[in-house]
């Protein structure tokens, strides 16, 4: 099992004639998932050359828009890589069309776009993950996103992160445990799904045995997952933030990583998870430590 | 600053006076000759609590405006040096309110903050008298039409003589937030003048920086004079970088792991004489051997620099490239080069990355396995 991802999501590519688009594409064949196609409205009736999981070569068709492409190959995934100019109407599109689950890749999208699409989302049918996220991966399954698929194979640890790389190092410190899926929520100030949302998904997810939550400097996320964790999770929880060092009201990069004032800091958001029981770890190899005591203890 | 959110304010007809920006104490004193009467003199930093700085005053006469002028103008704010103050009429002002449009990370969605208890620390307010400071959330979809802007005036309890003027000049900050793509507009004090006239008496506008793509006039409002030296070439050289107060430079890709990065070192450096990271600087996916040269040149060319920790990841990057990078870096600065290297490659070609580095045998590069381990050796090497 897994959450929201496995071998059976039929995946499409926003922007596959693109350079990023292309790239993943191959990556994404490569690590099993069942890509049937993808949308450009300027290139609709082409197909696009890929190998898929066995070598096998493959032709994409590529569609005008995501509703053509949903009615023809029955897709119920779409990555999105299109630039931050079209990113908002790539996504309003896929929501229109009710695509299951909208992975958005893309990074530097306007805040103000972000919001009027997920506004838009409300209500609807679609999830959207994102954006400027590395997306999510069900190891040996599917993935819809940029994670590379080699560091980890399957396991019991459900992953949900903030920060792309961060993920990769945590999937590689616990690469002998191995994962049921790990998602990154991405850095920007409003995304998608939430680790709240991750966390609900984990906690019902019956192959998922211990969560790893990564979140980082900015925002009161962490402080809300804490709560939700307390009241809601009954799995073993491990947690790491990072940005204990950095300074008030500099940006770290990712849009969300800014501390202004006293709430946000990589303090408040560790005693609030200890206060909800979970382990925080003060380091990366720290934190796989602490999921390791637990797993062996299981 | 204040004089730049009210250029955005009267573009899009919020009511506002300009008055005139000065650098010298002599254009203070001319600007306040033409404006006639009582003015105030204004530093202009982008920082809160100018007042308490001691960084605004008033001047009964342009001799008076010319000596706080004279004595506002190199001043230092929040460690930000003035240079250039804001001459401004003085204002009758009755009564003062504050008003807010803004991002709501937690709902995912706009926030107005409205009080009519304003002029001081909104925080303040918010702390002592919470039921004031009103907070009314606005739909990313619909936005703010004149029924909405009526509801918050509403809401606000803005004294009813004043509705009307309330509402247009919540109409036209909606629009200095929704076209100038603001993550924050802040009127404090939004304030009644005599004669019942609403006026924005000071002003703060965040900008999406994602958004300058559809705003080339935004350039115009970075100051490129307050910023560090060192921040302001890694900006040229389009580095993601953050000066600190520490000597363990750091380089690594993805924001979330040079974040921790920087935690790993600072709790190494505890063993070894509490040196502290350098800066922030992550090199995002493509660690080529130019972005590499650029990002180790910036870093070199702080002069707190002892060490320096490269740490990546390879996820999409691969580390022969990161491996290429700092070779051809160490290359293209020759002798400029001076500093040792500690390099931590993980995942995605390591073998092949470790393999060009050790060949390469350089006498600053030092290649460690782990990121505690590299992050420990960078700390001792700084404390050296």
């Amino acid at each position: 099992m897994s959450i929201y991802l496995n071998s059976d999501s039929k995946v499409i590519v926003q922007g596959i004639t693109g350079g990023e688009g292309t790239k993943h594409t191959a990556l994404m064949l490569k690590a099993g998932t069942n890509i049937v196609g993808g949308v450009n409205a300027r290139k609709a009736g082409t197909t696009v050359s890929h190998v898929d999981a066995d070598g096998k070569d493959v032709e994409l068709p590529v569609f005008g828009s995501v509703a053509e492409a949903m009615k023809e190959t029955g897709a119920d995934v779409s990555v999105v890589f299109v630039p931050p100019p079209f990113a908002k109407d790539a996504a309003m599109e896929a929501i229109d069309a009710g695509i299951g689950l909208l992975v958005v890749i893309t990074e530097g999208i306007p805040v103000q776009d972000t919001a009027e699409f997920f506004a838009h989302s409300q209500g609807t049918k679609t999830r959207i993950i994102g954006p400027n996220c590395p997306g999510i991966i069900t190891p040996g399954e599917a993935l819809a996103g940029i994670t590379p698929a080699t560091i980890a194979g399957k396991g019991p640890i459900g992953l949900v992160s903030k920060s792309g790389t961060l993920t990769y190092q945590m999937m590689f410190e616990l690469r002998d445990f191995g994962f049921t899926s790990a998602i990154g929520i991405g850095g920007d100030p409003i995304i998608g799904t939430t680790h709240i949302d991750a966390l609900e998904a984990f906690e019902a997810d019956p192959d998922t045995k211990a969560i790893v939550m990564i979140g980082e400097i900015g925002g009161d996320a962490e402080e809300r997952a804490a709560e939700y964790i307390k009241a809601n999770v009954t799995k073993p929880v491990v947690g790491y933030v990072a940005g204990f060092t950095a300074p008030e009201g500099k940006t770290m990069g990712h849009a969300g990583a800014i501390v202004s004032g006293s709430s946000g800091t990589a303090a408040a958001k560790k005693e609030a998870l200890e206060a909800a029981g979970v382990k925080v770890g003060k380091t990366p190899s720290e934190t796989a430590a602490l999921m390791r005591e637990i797993l062996q203890s299981l | 600053m204040e004089y730049q959110a009210k250029e955005l304010f009267a573009k899009h007809d919020v009511p506002v006076t300009l008055g005139a920006v000065v650098t010298t104490a002599d254009e203070a004193e001319s600007a306040a000759q033409e404006i006639g009467g009582a003015v105030v003199v204004k530093a202009q930093v982008k920082a809160g609590g100018r007042g308490k700085a001691g960084g605004v005053k008033l001047a009964k006469t342009p001799a008076e405006a010319r000596e706080h002028a004279s004595n506002i103008l190199g001043m230092e704010i929040k460690g930000l040096t003035v240079n250039r103050v804001l001459i401004v009429p003085a204002a009758e002002i009755v009564e003062e309110y504050y008003f807010s449009f803004l991002l709501d990370r937690s709902n995912r969605s706009y926030l107005t903050i409205a009080s009519v208890e304003g002029g001081v620390e909104i925080e303040e307010v918010a702390k002592t008298n919470p039921d004031a400071v009103r907070q009314i959330p606005v739909d990313a979809t619909t936005g703010v039409d004149e029924q909405k802007a009526r509801e918050i005036v509403a809401d606000a309890r803005f004294p009813i003589e004043l509705v009307d003027q309330a509402v247009g000049t919540i109409l036209s900050l909606w629009k200095v937030f929704v076209e100038e793509d603001a993550t924050l507009v802040e009127v404090n004090p939004l304030a009644r003048l005599a004669g019942d006239k609403l006026e924005a008496l000071d002003g703060k506008v965040s900008l999406d920086e994602n958004a300058d793509f559809r705003h080339p006039d935004h350039a115009e409002f970075e100051d490129k004079a307050a910023a560090d030296p060192l921040e302001a070439k890694a900006k040229e050289k389009g580095l993601n970088y953050v000066k600190l107060d520490g000597e363990v430079g750091i380089i690594g890709n993805g924001a979330g792991l040079v974040m921790s990065t920087l935690d790993v070192v600072a709790y190494a450096g505890e063993a070894h004489g509490n040196v502290k990271p350098a800066n922030f600087l992550d090199i995002g996916g493509g660690a080529s051997a130019e972005v590499m040269a650029n990002g180790l040149d910036v870093i070199l060319g702080d002069p707190q620099v002892k060490s320096v920790f490269v740490n990546v990841f390879g996820g999409i990057t691969s580390c022969d490239a990161v491996a290429n990078g700092i070779k051809g870096a160490l290359e293209l600065l020759g002798d400029n080069a001076s500093k040792p290297l500690v390099v931590r490659l993980d995942g995605n070609k390591v073998d092949e990355g470790r393999a060009i580095l050790n060949e390469l045998n350089h006498p600053l590069v030092t290649q460690v396995d782990t990121m505690d381990g590299a992050a420990d050796k960078a700390a001792e090497l700084a404390n050296a």
